[in-house]
Parts: structure tokens; sequence; C-alpha cells
């Protein structure tokens, strides 16, 4: 099986069957990382470049240890200036990638579209790693690969997305993974923070954190940045913590076996209350392993290679 | 014999001030339109016509007064890598113009007598009529009005702070007043800032899809109200520059319907793209104002249609590829025009049946002209004879490497289109000739 497209620029689009390729990969690679030798020589002489043109500790972490997990040979890059400024243009980087030959290229940078760019200029794979408030695909592929885990579907469940959609990477990712895979969305959050006619997504939008909570299964809760206060889209933190934070009062009356996410880094006491970040509820931390997994998937699919464990019935035939 | 200078003959020649379409004879003297005759010439006349006497046979052609684009960036001074106004006024004559208006956001900016000054004589040696347009306030920083008088007598046609908005209400009703006084208009690129924030692109379920920040349509159309106010309290004449919304072009039509002094214009993009596109992310679709909803296209052409609309120019605004080619959010806003206005005109236009040829020369010769006290516009007699010839059949695929214009950014390469120019016309000087 292949995936249908070449890079994975975001999940718009993306189709279901594609979406379940990538967990039946993922479910084999969790094995792998849970055995005593965590490594299979999968990619090996594959080169993969991680250019991190923002800041990222998680996203970064977890790719390279999961092209490591493959046996990748790896390049990484960070910076935390832009390419807007002088120094290295994203078409350099594109230029110095071609004559590097690298195979695939793991790209995060602030601006919308900057994997595309790199898509169209060269000739390598590209893996999306979040662009500005466009997508951050594999941050949903491990939210959903999460769910179906700990619920063995996705359809028909009900998720709420909470907090600063309008510049959210994640919750655009997550609007079209979890809609694609049957489940009913609904998002939440002060109405300057909700982009233009989100509705047309598909999903219904509350601005009241109790209302939107009522019947769900997930809460997928986001990261407030101060900046949203700076620009004049949120009086004080403080009236955003009053009417959006997620604390334990919030829990009472909810499902037994309700889910808490959120994609990190958390703002504890800002948009998730820290009983509640600790609390039973939430899968934080098994997002976190979920998410190197599920880049050996994607990682390894783009590749166009076989399975590990079917290597051998593939040599034969 | 009869010696002219040069002798156009045709079936289809228009004339749009006095309404005339039909066959026709243009014979040119000493650069002016000698006689005008409205049927083609005979093979006896032909006979008749001296050696010297150079003839276009325009059959199967539109021939029309020469087109003016009121609206072009020339870069020069400051920006000479991506445009001159040799290369500009080049490009202009390829596209079909005989005459443009460029605009005063150069390095340094069109504010003062000098810079005109030297525009016009620059201008002197180019292979089309190149107007000026002065800046409304010095430096273009929306505070201090320029010395208006005195660039309109070093010969710009009009003020503006194109690229800029004058964001302060005073300073603009200060221009306006002042303006009215020499009698040119003010044109005004309506944008609020405020309103704009980060944006870059149009702000639409498409911006929210792609995550791009939006630029709403009332950052336009707040600004198109506050200018049109102005106009009717200082009764100063008022260009509104590159249109690009459903609201805009009805707060016009309200406007023209209480006879305040208004006129505008629309962009070739602005009625054939639309922000979906912006899936590419390629940044030659970064345009400012972006590039609109389907809603907002489809009212544009309803104002071109019902004449709202009195211009169509092109906006042309050259960068340098390493400019360009960086992220959406990171490359300059503009693209070229100048090259590809007759043909995305007659593609997206003539042949949707939403304007006829005889608007085509309105919109793109009589209106600027009107607008902007040009000569030209018209086929009068003694007038220098400035005229366009079109072949409304061809069919050409947009090629950069044609580009005369020192830049290629468009976002048009590889488009398909109809209708292209085949001789462009300076004082009776073909300045421009398609090859076959």
């Amino acid at each position: 099986m292949r995936l249908k497209s070449r890079h994975l620029l975001g999940l718009e689009g993306v189709s279901r069957q594609d979406i379940e390729l990538i967990f039946n990969t993922g479910v084999t690679f969790k094995e792998i990382l849970s055995r005593d030798i965590p490594k299979v020589p999968t990619l090996r002489g594959l080169t993969i470049a991680n250019l991190f043109y923002e800041p990222s500790t998680r996203t970064r972490f977890s790719f390279e240890l999961a092209e490591k997990r493959l046996s990748a040979d790896t390049v990484s890059f960070s910076t935390n200036t832009s390419s807007v400024q002088k120094g290295e243009t994203l078409k350099d980087t594109v230029q110095n990638i071609e004559a590097m030959k690298v195979d695939m290229v793991v790209i995060r940078h602030q601006a919308a579209g900057a994997p595309h760019f790199l898509a169209r200029c060269c000739d390598t794979k590209v893996i999306n790693a979040g662009d500005g408030a466009h997508e951050h695909p594999t941050q949903a592929l491990l939210d959903l690969f999460t769910v179906r885990e700990k619920y063995k579907k996705i359809d028909g469940l009900r998720v709420v997305i909470v907090g600063d959609i309008k510049y959210s990477r994640v919750a655009r990712s997550d609007i079209w993974g979890f809609k694609t895979m049957g489940a009913e969305v609904a998002i939440c959050g002060p109405t300057t923070l909700l982009p233009y006619e989100v509705e047309k997504m598909g999903v219904k939008v509350y601005n009241r954190l109790e209302a939107a909570l009522e019947g769900r299964d997930i809460v997928i809760v986001l990261r407030i940045q101060t900046e949203r206060q700076e620009m004049g889209l949120l009086p004080t933190i403080r009236e955003y913590v009053n009417r959006f934070c997620l604390t334990p009062p919030h829990l009472a009356g909810l499902r037994e076996n309700f889910t808490i996410m959120h994609p990190g880094p958390i703002n504890r006491g800002v948009e998730i209350s820290p009983e509640v970040a600790d609390g039973p509820y939430s899968v934080i931390l098994s997002q976190v392993t979920n998410g190197v997994a599920i880049r050996m998937a994607v990682l390894y699919l783009l590749s166009g290679g076989r399975l590990p464990n079917s290597r051998r019935k593939a040599r034969a035939s | 014999m009869d010696d002219y200078q040069l002798v156009v003959t045709g079936d289809e020649m228009i004339d749009p001030e006095s309404g005339y379409s039909g066959p026709g004879t243009i014979y040119i003297k000493d650069g002016s339109f000698f006689k005008i005759e409205k049927k083609k010439l005979s093979q006896e006349q032909s006979k008749g016509l001296s050696n010297a006497s150079r003839l276009i046979d325009a059959t199967g052609c539109i021939v029309g007064p020469g087109l003016i684009d009121m609206h072009v960036h020339l870069r020069e001074p400051g920006r000479e890598d991506e445009e001159t106004i040799l290369t500009g006024a080049a490009a202009a004559a390829a596209g079909g113009f005989t005459s443009i208006c460029c605009m005063p956001n150069t390095t340094p900016p069109l504010d003062n007598h000098g810079v005109i000054n030297f525009v016009v004589e620059r201008a002197r040696s180019a292979k089309v009529r190149v107007y000026p347009i002065g800046a409304i306030t010095q430096g273009q920083k929306g505070e201090i009005i320029t010395e208006i008088g005195d660039l309109v007598e070093a010969g710009a046609v009009a003020i503006s702070d194109d690229g800029y908005p004058v964001m302060n209400s005073g300073v603009m009703r200060n221009a306006m007043e002042y303006a009215r006084m020499f009698d040119i208009p003010i044109i005004s690129h309506p944008e609020d800032l405020g309103l704009v924030g980060s944006g870059v692109a149009n702000e639409s379920f498409n911006s929210t899809r792609f995550g791009l920040s939006g630029i709403p349509n009332i950052a336009e159309e707040v600004m198109v109200a506050r200018d049109i106010m102005i106009s009717g309290f200082t009764r100063c004449a008022l260009h509104l520059a590159h249109l690009s919304t459903a609201g805009s072009i009805s707060l016009v039509k309200e406007a023209k319907s209480r006879k305040v002094a208004v006129t505008c214009e629309v962009t070739p993009h602005h009625f054939t793209l639309t922000d979906d596109l912006l899936e590419s992310y390629d940044s030659n679709l970064r345009v400012n104002p972006p590039i609109r909803t389907k809603r907002d296209v489809e009212a544009v052409k309803e104002g071109l249609k019902d004449g709202i609309v009195d211009v169509i120019a092109s906006d042309h605004a050259p960068h340098s590829q390493e400019e360009k080619e960086v992220e959406f959010q990171a490359a300059p806003c503009g693209m070229i025009g100048l090259e590809t206005s007759v043909g995305l005109v007659v593609t997206e236009l003539l042949e949707k049946g939403i304007i006829d040829w005889m608007e085509f020369f309105k919109k793109l010769s009589l209106n600027p002209a009107t607008i902007l006290k040009l000569q030209g516009g018209r086929l009068q007699l003694n007038a220098p004879a400035d005229l366009t010839v079109i072949d409304p059949k061809k069919r050409w695929v947009v090629d950069p490497k044609k580009f005369k214009s020192k830049s290629k950014n468009s976002p048009f390469v590889g488009r398909r289109l109809k209708g292209k120019t085949r001789y462009t016309i300076v004082a009776g000087k073909v300045v421009f000739e398609a090859q076959s």
C-alpha cells in the first residue's frame, strides 16, 4: 500500500483510507518501539533534513527520534530567525537540499505555505511539521491515533477544540482529520480568535465552554499565546482564564471515559488548570509517545517502502 | 500622389467619443490625424498613395484610439533593476498602450518638482507617452501635503499616494480642498491599515483554510466610503484606484447616483482571479488589494457592464524574482500587467459578453483621457495620432520570455488568452508591431 500523495502538506483532502493506512503502520511501529532494541533498518541510506525555522522542542525531537529509530541519516537545522530577515532564504535552502541530495525534508516554518514552496521548488519529499496558521498534519494524526487507541474507533465520537482557533494550525489539521474519520467536531473560543467562516469547515461553534463540553467525549485544549492580548484580540489574559480555562468544576458530570488532549507546550493556569492537565482524563503524555510511532509511519510510507515484518515475503515474491 | 506618414484602414474602426463603429481609414500626417474616412480604403485609393506612405491593412482587426493605462509602477528612480521608464514604456507599447501614467511610490517618491521633471525628461526617449502622477503627501507619509501646484506645473496629471493610503482624514480633506484649485483629480488608494493589520490575503473561508491572515473587504470599503464623503464635501474630483470588492462597487454606484465627482478603476486580475487559487501559495498572486471571492469578481464585472466602473488599469507592479521567490507572506505585493491587459480584457470580458468594443475603448482610452484631461482617447482631427490595432481572434499563451518588462512576476504565465495587440502607434509612428 502506498499513500496517494508524494508529500504530507496537510490533512485537508487526505482520504480516510490513507489515514487508516498510516494508523495501521503506526501500530506496527509502536510495537517496535516497545522492543528492547527499538530500532529497525528500514530507512537505512535515506537522508532526511529537519528544517525548523521556528522554535520547537517536542515536534523536532519527535521527528528526529522517529528518523533515528528507522536508521535514516539525518541533518537538523534550527533557527529562530525568519527568512524574511537577511540571511539564508528558503530558496537558498531549497537549492542546498537539492545539491546535497536529501531524500526527504521535514519543515516547520512560521509562514503558511512554506512547505508547499519547498514541494514545488525541489524534487525531495516534504513533510509539513507546522506552517504558520495553516496545518500541522502529524500532530493531528497522532491525536487521532491516540483517540483510536483508547476508543477503538473514531466514528461518532464527539470532539471539541477549545482556544485560539484562528491562529492554530493544530486546530485546522484536527478539524479536517477528525471530520474525515467520522467524528463530530465543535470548536469553542472567544469570537476574536475564530477564523472567518470557520463553520464552513463543518464544525459547530461555541463561545461558552460549559455549553461546548456538554455530551463531549474528547476536548482538545490549545495553547494561548500572550501575544494575542498584545494584538488586541483579548482584553486581558485574566478574562480568557475566567471564561475558557479548563478547570476541575468543568469535569463534573462529564462522561466517564472522557479524554483531555493538548498538543503542548502547556500554559498551565491559562488554558488548562494544572490539576486537569495532570489529572486522570489527560492523555497528554501518550500523545507524545504516539507521536514518534505515527511519524515513523509517515516517514516510512512516504519513502515508499514496505512494512518491515513483510520484508522477507516481499523479497521472495 | 498623396503623401502620408501612415494610413490605417480596416472594417472595424471605433471612436468611443462619437460612438462610431464601422469601416474606416485613418490618414496620418506629421504625427497627427489628417483625415478620417468612414469607409475602407479602395484599391484605387491605395494605388494613389505615395511610396513613402506606409499602409497598414487592419482587415480583421479592431482599430481605435491609443490605449491609456492610468495606473502603472515604473520603479525609476530607485529600483531600476525591476523596471525603468524605458523598459516599462516598451512593455506598454507591446501591450497596446500609447500612454501610461506612473505612480509616485519610487525612491525617492515623486513628491517634488525635481523628481517629476526627471520622469518627464526620461520619458522623452520612451516608446510611449509617460505621464507622472505626483504624491499627495511629502514622502508619501500621509502627513503634510506636497507642493501640488509645483507638481502640476512640472507635468503631474494627478496626485496619489498609491501604495499607501492617506490614513488621516483631515490630511485627505486638505489635499482634496487644495488640489481642487489645480483642476486635477486625487487618486485614492483605498485601504484602512488598521483593518488590514497583518493581513496578506482576502479574508474569507479560503484564508481560513490556508491559514493566511486576512484582509477583510471592509478595509477597502471604509476608505472608499470616507473618500467619497470627502470628495462630496470638498467637490474635488476623486478617482478610486483598483477597486476589488462588491461593497466598493455599490458604494461608487450610490455616490454616482448623487452626482459626486467620483470615478473608479478595476484591474484585470480583480475581474479574473479568485482567492481559492491561493491554495498554491504562489507569491505572484500576492497583490494589494488582494484577489477576492467569486462574488466580488462577479460584482466587479457587473460594475464594468453597467458603467459604474469607468476605467480598466493594470496596476503594473514589477518585482524582482529574488523578492518574489519567497514565502507568500514575505513577498512584496503586486504583479505586472501591461502586456497581459488586452488579452485578459478580451478573454474575460469581450468573449463573455460583459462589454463590447465600444466600451473597451471607453474604459481603456476615452475615460482615462477624460479623467486626467489627456490628449487622446478619441479619433480627432489634428490631434496626435495615437492608435491601437488589436487582433481580436489571435490566440496566444503568456510567455515570460517574451515580456518586454524587466520583471516577470505574473500569475498569468502559461495562461491561454484570446486577443492581442497587432500595432501600437504613437504620433503616427509604429512603436510596436506583433510578429505574424
